[in-house]
């Protein structure tokens, strides 16, 4: 004890120990639902260890790369694990922050006070896409350098700098291996601003304190519970009772994650895509490009809208705009609850709606462009849109239910 | 346990949808990755049929050790170049020189069935036939105008295409036929938008190989079997590997749930 005092006092790990895990008390009515936020760190430090590893093995030049994923697969120890860690594990990133993301919108998590926490997360999701992006370029597959190229051309779009800024992305004409190399200092570089981000969005929750499934504010209720007379009544501390929690749902996931890794990897093509199993080759376009399954909603919407004045820019604008959409969410939302057991019917369908056309969009990125998909792509991509842009009205008018004093089960 | 239900669900839906692929119908290669010999005599077949143009250049010949083959066996039976056992699988052809005599350089095929699927590997080594049309006198209905010639002739023997002509509705099959004439028929009748195409529908032998059709199948078979080995050689290992590791995270996951309804006791 008198080893813990000596840090103590010079560094506040007792203190840090209390505020963030064993005196920080959450809502104690969380549902499974809230088991996303640790699985998405969990799947975050997967990545940096595994992508650490590989990197020891892996060379960033295009003549080699391709051969040393191979060498990874085949000549070194585990090293087919390892990849299959990272491959799965970045897919598994993407459907747990989906997840976790969606849990938010249910449950009222992005309105006051939790508004910066809500945009310091999106801004935690625009990371890992640029991390995964710049990531799916180093295999140097087919797929990797058509789809990175389809991607970088997107920037040749903007009217004026387009070409330049295109060609500063790529630091050559084609993809190549000067794009190449810097992707791969980028991929190893943003999963640690992303660690960064994470530590602010934890430091930012911990400001507000968790919101729960019933969207009430237990700091405002009645204060007082076993382990505290100043706590809300309605905590628990996190630790022990939520770190035990969570270790359930550590073991739930990786049961899943588990099964892909050792039993379906590709998972027919949507995680490890075929064609990338046959190298980079700059003068055969493959028949069908398509980004990977977590960017086609976005790829869709972009596809969907026709060029004009010969130009492809609007088709990237309102790519951008449906992420860019996001962060003005805690203010469209002009419901008088959080949660979405105690909204009215009106949000309840809207969501289900929403949740309905991310996946179809999902689904048309990944296939080509036919008329009749193009339709329905557009008219999503209006669905789309307008959930967040006709939110304040239907989400001011609907019928809400009585909102309780405390929280129930 | 609902929510996980949705969570798979989610997880799964795009799958959905994602399993027809355009194209040929392939023929089943009901392979079986746990046959040792059939990888071997795959790799006999590889290494003497194949490998004057393909490479599998991220495959060592060492790899055969793990089906059962001694160091000396490699070295007598595979490696025609004097490579190590521990070296990788390359060719000497280059592929400038492949481009000129076939239109495109062979490609390596360490990862062909993965890329393309064992069934896609059976079916399109089964489906040359002769085309007068082609510098190499043959084409392939799983693979059109391919540059390969039909290497494996002379254990297959010569087969002639059968057609079939279908007529089209736009790009709409309406009706089939086997003669032509009767497919212009309808053609003419039914008037604008209506077209024919011929397709091959099916094989004619001109002359049997060395093997019977039955064992020419089983050479295939073989090489399916040992192209699908060496795109993935630690499959069945990581399937195997698999069984334990869910099996531990059960019982882990199970003693996690009972952990947490012990200490979760007090709590209203």
């Amino acid at each position: 004890m008198s080893l813990m005092s000596w840090i103590d006092e010079r560094f506040p790990a007792t203190k840090v120990w209390n505020e963030h895990l064993a005196q920080y008390y959450a809502p104690k009515n969380f549902n499974s639902w809230y088991f996303f936020g640790s699985l998405a760190m969990l799947v975050l430090v997967n990545q940096i260890l595994t992508g650490v590893w590989l990197a020891m093995a892996y060379k960033p030049d295009a003549n080699l790369a391709f051969a040393s994923v191979e060498y990874i697969m085949r000549d070194m120890d585990y090293g087919w694990l390892i990849r299959y860690m990272h491959s799965t594990g970045a897919s598994a990133f993407f459907i747990v922050v989906y997840l976790h993301m969606f849990r938010g919108l249910m449950y009222g998590s992005y309105r006051k006070p939790r508004e910066l926490l809500w945009i310091i997360g999106l801004v935690i999701y625009l990371a890992m896409m640029a991390t995964a992006f710049f990531g799916y370029l180093l295999p140097w597959g087919q797929m990797s350098y058509w789809g990175a190229q389809v991607i970088v051309n997107l920037f040749s779009a903007v009217p004026f700098i387009g070409d330049d800024l295109s060609l500063w992305i790529r630091g050559d004409y084609v993809i190549s291996d000067a794009t190449l190399n810097r992707f791969f200092a980028l991929h190893f570089l943003l999963p640690f601003i992303l660690a960064a981000l994470v530590f602010i969005h934890i430091v930012a929750l911990h400001k507000v304190g968790s919101n729960n499934p019933d969207g009430i504010e237990i700091k405002k209720g009645p204060k007082g519970n076993r382990w505290s007379d100043t706590a809300p009544a309605d905590g628990i501390p996190f630790h022990p009772y939520y770190s035990v929690k969570d270790i359930f749902g550590v073991g739930m996931f990786l049961i899943f994650f588990a099964a892909v890794i050792f039993f379906i990897p590709d998972m027919h093509g949507l995680f490890l895509e075929a064609p990338n199993f046959e190298p980079a080759n700059p003068l055969k376009t493959p028949p069908h490009i398509a980004p990977v399954w977590y960017f086609t909603p976005f790829y869709a919407m972009l596809r969907a809208v026709p060029p004009m004045f010969n130009s492809q820019f609007p088709g990237v604008i309102v790519m951008f705009a449906s992420i860019l959409i996001m962060f003005f969410l805690p203010w469209l939302d002009r419901s008088p609850v959080k949660s979405i057991r105690y909204k009215g019917p009106l949000f309840k369908i809207a969501l289900a709606i929403f949740a309905v056309t991310f996946i179809v969009l999902a689904y048309l990125g990944m296939h080509p462009a036919t008329p009749t998909k193009t339709m329905l792509a557009r008219i999503f991509t209006g669905v789309y849109f307008a959930f967040f842009l006709l939110m304040p009205l239907y989400s001011k008018i609907d019928k809400t239910k009585p909102v309780p004093e405390r929280v129930t089960k | 346990m609902k929510k996980w239900i949705v969570l798979i669900v989610m997880a799964l839906l795009p799958v959905a949808g994602f399993a027809n692929e355009e194209g040929v119908e392939l023929e089943s290669a009901n392979i079986d990755l746990s046959d040792n010999a059939a990888i071997q005599r795959g790799a006999k077949y590889f290494t003497n049929y194949c490998m004057g143009c393909h490479s599998a250049k991220y495959v060592r010949y060492k790899l055969m050790e793990k089906v059962g083959l001694t160091e000396s066996m490699i070295k007598d039976n595979l490696i025609f170049d004097g490579s190590k056992v521990g070296g990788l699988m390359k060719i000497a052809m280059p592929s400038e020189y492949a481009a000129g005599s076939f239109g495109a350089p062979a490609p390596d095929l360490t990862l062909e069935a993965r890329r393309r699927g064992s069934d896609w590997v059976y079916s399109y080594l089964k489906s040359f036939y002769t085309d007068p049309s082609r510098p190499t006198g043959v084409n392939n209905k799983v693979f059109h105008n391919v540059g390969m010639p039909n290497i494996l002739w002379e254990l297959e023997g010569i087969k002639d295409p059968v057609y079939k002509y279908e007529v089209k509705e736009g790009t709409e099959t309406v009706a089939e036929f086997d003669s032509e004439a009767e497919a212009e028929q309808m053609v003419k009748d039914k008037g604008e938008g209506f077209h024919v195409e011929k397709v091959v529908s099916g094989f004619s032998k001109r002359s049997q190989g060395k093997l019977s059709d039955e064992e020419f199948d089983g050479v295939v078979r073989d090489i399916t079997t040992y192209l699908t080995y060496i795109a993935e050689p630690v499959r069945l290992e990581r399937e195997h590997m698999g069984v334990w590791v869910l099996l531990f995270l059960v019982v882990f996951t199970i003693l996690a749930y009972l952990m947490k309804k012990e200490w979760w006791k007090d709590v209203h």
